[in-house]
């Protein structure tokens, strides 16, 4: 067996049980561990076939971000997790009933399917003259540029919805206010009292 | 027997019914049933980039790059949208989201 080959069962070995313990593990904060270790194995996955770019890709944007913002939601919300996880065991037999049924139907596609004359049995870059990151930037910026726009202003309506849904007004808290402060005048500001000798206010 | 596209299609299936059987087993929390999504999501991923790889052509990265944008947005709007949840109702249970059933 090549190194290569040992490293891929490595990584699928580990991709797969890392996501069983996702759905089986009691405590979230564990799932959310073991999601960040799936992802790793998986851009250990893209590395192994010559997708650097999304590999780190998937570092950058699922364990720097995605997981770390189910890492604080996870924490904050204080919630009773093992009351969520009653019915476990009643709904274990039909899910494992759909997701054998699922996978075998799967694996029979995968197994039976004759790949064309297009599939070469080994890796094969695009462009095998320049590296992965610069061969998806060719395409990217050109033919798809639009899509990639797109992709933008997506990410810039996630950010305002999440801002949008999570910001609270609080009634009794005191802010600035500039345009007050400059609309103050000396009438506004002091109140001149003529004080009468000897009497006081 | 060298590693080829079945092997990677193996497993991003394998991902694929973890993630479907994780929204059959955790009904009755957000948080597990958003990361199983995520968990599909990377199945698909990974199918994209195998038959890129092992079709010689790039596109399937870009799609791929699509699909981690969208997984992102679609995780920071549902945990939002949790984080409200929680905060006016005391709970996360899926059975109690139904204030929207009229």
């Amino acid at each position: 067996m090549s190194l290569a080959a040992l490293f891929f069962y490595l990584f699928a070995g580990v991709a797969v049980a890392s996501a069983f313990m996702v759905i089986a593990s009691r405590n979230p904060v564990h799932s959310v561990l073991f999601l960040i270790l799936t992802f790793v194995n998986a851009s250990g996955l893209f590395i192994l076939i010559g997708a650097e770019y999304i590999a780190m890709l998937l570092i950058v944007v699922y364990v720097g971000a995605v997981a770390v913002l189910f890492l604080f939601v996870v924490m904050m919300l204080d919630v009773d997790f093992v009351e969520l996880r009653q019915g476990f065991l009643q709904y274990l037999p039909v899910g494992v009933l759909v997701g054998f049924i699922f996978l075998a139907e799967l694996v029979l596609v995968v197994g039976s399917w004759t790949f064309g004359a297009g599939v070469t049995g080994a890796v094969t870059s695009a462009a095998p003259e320049v590296s992965n990151a610069v061969a998806i930037g060719r395409v990217l910026y050109t033919d798809y540029v639009y899509f990639f726009q797109a992709a933008g202003f997506i990410l810039l309506v996630a950010m305002i919805g999440a801002i949008v849904l999570t910001l609270r007004h609080k009634e009794n808290v005191k802010r600035q206010s500039i345009p007050v402060q400059n609309a103050r005048t000396k009438a506004m500001a002091i109140d001149v009292v003529k004080v009468p000798s000897g009497k006081g206010l | 027997m060298a590693i080829g596209l079945p092997h990677y299609l193996t497993v991003a299936a394998i991902l694929f019914t973890l993630g479907t059987l994780g929204i059959f087993l955790n009904r009755k929390n957000v948080i597990v049933i958003l990361m199983s999504v995520e968990l599909i999501l990377l199945a698909v991923n990974i199918n994209l980039v195998a038959f890129s790889i092992f079709l010689g052509n790039i596109v399937g990265q870009v799609f791929a790059l699509f699909v981690l944008t969208v997984a992102a947005a679609e995780a920071a709007i549902g945990l939002a949208i949790l984080v409200v949840f929680y905060r006016n109702r005391g709970s996360i249970a899926v059975e109690d989201i139904n204030t929207m059933k009229g």
